[in-house]
């Protein structure tokens, strides 16, 4: 057994987080101003502008890329043979409190659904644990704006809609969405399991490196088809139009029932808060 | 590039069209969803809001020596119904992010103001721009307090004009 420390968990919790607020992953970065310079529209180019240029900013520690900066949320895989003094869970929590209330970083979580009081330290967030094999524990950790999580949606489609119908569906949420959800956006999507299970799908494909290409060629390939489809929807940065709607579209599956073809689209904004840590 | 200044006239109002980039400099509120709910029947009203802009945001807390923390637009479209009755108190701009409903619209031109959209995600480039900030109402509500921000050349998009030009209407 491989003993970690409450205190330990706490610490890198925190600073991923502060780090993560300020600082938008190079790919990323790469990405915008490939798309900037592809862009034919002045406003296009402008928003694009305007979101490298508050990367620029952010980057030097002061200012958080924006003002939401999230409700956190944690998939743990924790190894067989690792021992934490206490609850891990409570030791996420408490890092996640630290983040918000030393770094400065906004506190928007609520205790009630009408009663609105802030909870003050960003807390509870939101946790997914997993039992894996091995001796170390290993974090995703998102801040998930608002702004886009809003306009995510769950589809229950009829199998017999097939890869159509999933197309129709992402389209649709996007559509939808509009400059709501702050394109470029990053788009996750949840194909299969059931209700619950499409959602955590979708949520967890966004973690997904921006350059890496599913294993299944099948679904590789309805990841490009989506994103050169979402591009063509004109919606642009902001929704403003222009080519740049989406910066990927990652899909993650699951069996699901032979009734079933769940389709979840979690949509990312442009600033996307996404890191992982191994202790 | 069109340079505003604040309180805005009727006739600043009129000439902006969809599509134009401006800047703003001078006094403008800040509000959201609390805030607004609030404010409609504010009976103790303590800001003018003849030719006022509102800023749907709720920024980051300032570290130390800062006026404001990070301070980007939210969505507007929570604000949609709430904003109609501030605009029957004066307000004539309000900023924020992506589409409202026609509902809103409507009253929008009716009332002749106008809705600028912020870069969304831009809450450090915007937060530069602002050059003094305190809390003037509803302290309680943190984040969603009511801000009166002294802005220099707050860059904009006139995202929906007075005479139906829809910034994010381009097909």
């Amino acid at each position: 057994m491989r003993k970690i420390l409450k205190a330990t968990i706490s610490k890198k919790v925190e600073e991923a987080l502060i780090t993560m607020n300020h600082t938008l992953k190079d790919n990323f970065v790469a990405r915008l101003k490939k798309a900037q310079a592809e862009e034919n529209s002045a406003l296009a180019k402008s928003i694009i502008n305007d979101v490298l240029h508050n990367q620029d900013i952010a980057k030097e520690g002061v200012f958080p890329l924006c003002q939401d900066t999230g409700m956190v949320v944690v998939f743990a895989d924790v190894g067989y043979e690792v021992m934490i003094e206490g609850n891990l869970e409570d030791a996420i929590n408490e890092g996640a409190a630290n983040a918000y209330v030393r770094g400065f970083l906004r506190k928007s979580v609520v205790a009630h659904p009408f009663k609105r009081e802030n909870t003050k330290t960003n807390t509870p967030i939101i946790y997914h644990e997993r039992r894996v094999e091995g001796n170390k524990i290993h974090l995703k950790i998102a801040a998930k704006g608002a702004g886009s999580e809003n306009m995510s949606r769950v589809f229950m489609l009829k199998p017999t809609e097939g890869e159509a119908g999933v197309i129709d569906a992402v389209i649709k949420t996007v559509r939808e969405a509009g400059g709501r959800a702050c394109p470029p956006i990053t788009v996750g999507v949840g194909l299969g399991g059931n209700l619950e299970k499409s959602a955590l799908l979708a949520k967890e494909a966004l973690f997904r490196d921006l350059d890496d290409t599913h294993d299944d060629p099948t679904i590789a390939t309805l990841e490009k088809t989506l994103y050169e489809k979402l591009n063509e929807t004109g919606v642009g940065p902001m929704g403003v139009g222009g080519k740049t709607t989406c910066l990927a579209v990652k899909i993650n599956t699951f069996p699901m029932h032979i009734a079933s073809l769940p389709v979840a689209v979690n949509i990312q904004c442009h600033a996307s808060r996404h890191t992982e840590v191994t202790l | 590039m069109i340079r505003l200044k604040t309180p805005l006239s009727k006739n600043d109002v009129k000439t902006l069209k969809a599509g134009d980039q401006v800047l703003i400099s001078g006094r403008i509120y800040t509000a959201r969803d609390q805030a607004h709910a609030r404010l409609k029947d504010e009976k103790n009203l303590a800001i003018n809001l003849e030719g006022s802009v509102i800023y749907y945001v709720g920024p980051t807390p300032e570290k130390p020596g800062y006026i404001i923390g990070s301070s980007g637009p939210t969505s507007s479209y929570r604000m949609d119904e709430l904003a109609v009755p501030l605009m029957e108190k004066g307000v004539v701009a309000m900023i924020g992010k992506g589409e409202r409903s026609d509902a809103f619209i409507e009253a929008m031109q009716k009332h002749r103001a106008v809705y600028f959209m912020a870069t969304g995600g831009a809450g450090a480039l915007l937060a530069s721009k602002i050059k003094s900030s305190r809390v003037v109402m509803y302290d309680d509500l943190d984040a969603e307090a009511v801000r009166e921000l002294e802005v220099e050349d707050f860059p904009c998009y006139v995202a929906y004009d007075i005479h139906g030009g829809n910034l994010f209407k381009h097909d």
